[in-house]
């Protein structure tokens, strides 16, 4: 192969050949809006109590979390050891929230933000 | 002639790119560093003993289109990376600048949506709520603006030809990719929970 072929040629990443067409990537944009648009109709809906409110909102930013992570950051596509890095961020995220709030609840500080 | 080439794995123990994974693992103590920050905001939200209280305060229409927005430039920070992958140069340049562009109209939204909270009373001194909600957002904030900046850099590199259509080149553009949507991801957890969900469920 000469020297002008090689120049002409893109060499990729073998995992970044398993990553969505432009297509796909429009798609999951489109659900993204959707499932926005659906948080943003439901909390104007009074009919819903709160709590289910709540539950509703929260699973469905985690629809919105996981999509992202998936195909936007290729989480699906790319090594399990990225995934593990993030995870493991997250987990400790939540047990931070834990620990705030137990500290909080134990020594009678302010009640946390889902009551008041 | 092929136009596509695999790269040879990358020579360090785990065979991984290091630079992703370091990435990866400043991602994962972002994790913690924006945990902490939405855990301080739940527990002082309804703290208030002066100034207005987020229900009264928040503009959920204008706030969903700026989600809308930074939502959108996930998008096209991900057909960036696919315009690069192609050695298409000049996509890249037009979706980078699109993202920039998007960011930047996050951020104005979010520069407008302080003013007017301060011109309706609520400032960083004025109650636990006010201080949690603006460290919160404002470091949100200061993710983007950094994140502007570096798409901004790279579409620097790709103008002066220093961003070649290589496994580098997208390596570079998938690296700033990804703190891009983190910010996005960041943001989706704060518009759900600061914004939608009612401050007391049990009402």
């Amino acid at each position: 192969m000469s020297d002008a072929q090689t120049s002409m040629e893109h060499v990729v990443d073998p995992h970044m050949q398993d990553h969505p067409s432009p297509r796909k990537y429009v798609n999951v944009a489109l659900i993204l809006a959707i499932i926005t648009a659906i948080e943003v109709a439901i909390y104007y809906v009074t009919a819903i109590s709160a709590s289910v409110l709540t539950a509703m909102l929260i699973g469905l930013a985690f629809i919105k979390f996981v999509m992202v992570g998936l195909y936007f950051m290729h989480l699906k596509f790319d090594s399990h050891t990225f995934r593990r890095f993030f995870i493991t961020g997250i987990v400790l995220a939540f047990f931070v929230f834990g620990a705030v709030m137990a500290l909080f609840f134990t020594r009678g500080g302010p009640a946390p933000g889902f009551g008041s | 002639m092929s136009t596509h080439a695999a790269a040879p794995e990358h020579h360090t123990s785990t065979g991984l790119d290091n630079t992703k994974l370091a990435m990866w693992a400043f991602l994962g103590s972002e994790c913690l560093f924006f945990g902490s920050f939405i855990s301080t905001y739940l527990l002082y939200r309804n703290r208030v003993v002066a100034g207005p209280t987020p229900h009264e305060i928040y503009d959920i229409p204008y706030t969903s289109v700026s989600s809308f927005v930074l939502l959108m430039s996930s998008l096209t920070m991900v057909l960036a990376l696919a315009a690069i992958q192609r050695g298409d140069q000049r996509g890249l340049r037009i979706w980078l600048l699109a993202t920039s562009f998007l960011g930047l109209v996050f951020v104005g939204g979010q520069v407008y949506e302080f003013t007017s909270f301060v011109d309706e009373g609520l400032k960083v001194s004025t109650s636990t709520f006010g201080s949690s909600f603006f460290v919160l957002t404002g470091f949100h904030g200061a993710h983007v603006t950094v994140g502007i900046l570096m798409l901004l850099a790279l579409v620097g590199l790709s103008w002066s030809g220093r961003l070649e259509p290589s496994s580098e080149g997208a390596r570079k553009v998938e690296l700033i990719g990804l703190y891009w949507h983190f910010v996005d991801i960041v943001w989706i957890v704060i518009f759900t929970v600061i914004y939608l969900v009612p401050t007391n469920p049990s009402a």
